[in-house]
């Protein structure tokens, strides 16, 4: 299984969308840092991830998040937080590691 | 920085003595460079050094000694595309040394 | 250097375009350095990545080293896979023409110069990204 990391906001960067474009069916999608407004309702993004969820498991950092003033009844249906130990069980579960910068 | 004197001209090298500027390199320098390394150039060296300024005037780097030895022993023969005659030549390495007398930086990857 | 290490599979991920970001070269001197360690290595140029194979940059008028000319030397590191997303290559109106003509030559085809581009699709590429032990983006 691949991770992908996304740390760019979507609509700074085509980071997710090529991302999304090239994860194979059941690899993992983890948003962190900027990447994580992709994670919100209601963004023109939405759509895109919703149906990216029907193959990979997406996962969005909640202390980034958060603190970017988002709470869990933002988040789209379906995607799943993970704290810092959480990011570092889906690193090692995973066989490689592909960062979308 | 520190520089050498090159018939009465000042050309900076840095630490390691490379040029700092590519454009400022003449004959000259490259004997004074050798002389350093009390070494005399004959034109067995000339023909590594004339390689290497070819080489950088293409690709825009100094290759990595592999590259050196493979491309060499292609356009000058297997006798002469092998390290130990290059090492004979450039005892201190013939892309780190032979680089600093034809004016390149160091090598890509070297340390 | 090991002499006997095991052969590791490496992609070199390039998505940024040449000059307004220092990434094109930091990318471009990883992989001549990596080059040493004698693995097997690709490399994906994908979005704005494919703009850093494009001919004819010309850079005297930005006092910036023009460093194109140096993926010509990949195929002398045993360089000679180089991946281009076919779909970044169009959105942007370009071609496989536009691209620098990169080669190496086939030891065991009596040097034979064959080209060292390939055109892939997502599906291709998303297999290739698969097979890697180690990606690393740029």
């Amino acid at each position: 299984m691949t991770l992908h990391t996304v740390n760019k906001s979507p609509f700074e960067a085509n980071s997710l969308e090529t991302c999304l474009r090239l994860a194979r069916s059941g690899h993992s999608v983890l948003l962190f840092e900027d990447g994580v407004y992709a994670a919100s309702k209601g963004t023109k993004f939405e759509a895109m991830l919703i149906k990216a969820m029907q193959n990979c498991k997406v996962h969005v950092l909640l202390p980034d998040f958060e603190a970017r003033g988002m709470k869990t009844e933002n988040l789209i249906a379906g995607v799943n937080t993970v704290d810092y130990a959480g990011f570092v069980d889906l690193v090692t579960e995973s066989e490689r590691v592909q960062s979308w910068l | 920085m520190a520089s050498i004197d090159v018939n009465g001209k000042s050309v900076e090298v840095d630490e390691e003595g490379y040029l700092v500027n590519l454009n400022e390199w003449t004959a000259d320098a490259a004997k004074i460079l050798s002389a350093q390394d009390e070494l005399e150039l004959t034109d067995s060296h000339w023909e590594v050094i004339n390689f290497l300024r070819e080489y950088y005037e293409e690709y825009q780097i100094a290759p990595a000694v592999r590259v050196l030895t493979k491309a060499i022993g292609k356009k000058l023969g297997p006798e002469k595309g092998n390290s130990k005659y290059l090492y004979e030549l450039f005892p201190y390495g013939p892309a780190k040394q032979a680089c600093r007398f034809a004016g390149l930086p160091k090598p890509t990857g070297c340390v | 250097m090991e002499e006997s290490g095991v052969i590791k599979k490496f992609l070199y991920v390039n998505r940024r375009a040449p000059y307004g970001s220092i990434y094109a070269l930091e990318s471009l001197e990883v992989v001549l350095i990596g080059a040493a360690f004698e693995q097997d290595v690709s490399l994906a140029f994908i979005d704005d990545g494919v703009y850093q194979l494009k001919k004819n940059q010309a850079t005297d008028g930005i006092g910036m080293k023009n460093f194109s000319p140096t993926y010509n030397a990949l195929g002398d590191y045993d360089i000679s896979k180089i991946y281009v997303d076919k779909d970044s290559l169009e959105e942007r109106g370009l071609t496989l023409d536009d691209l620098m003509n990169l080669t190496w030559e086939d030891e065991n085809d009596n040097y034979a110069k064959k080209p060292s581009i390939s055109l892939v699709n997502s599906e291709e590429l998303a297999a290739l990204m698969e097979q890697q032990d180690v990606v690393l983006s740029f």
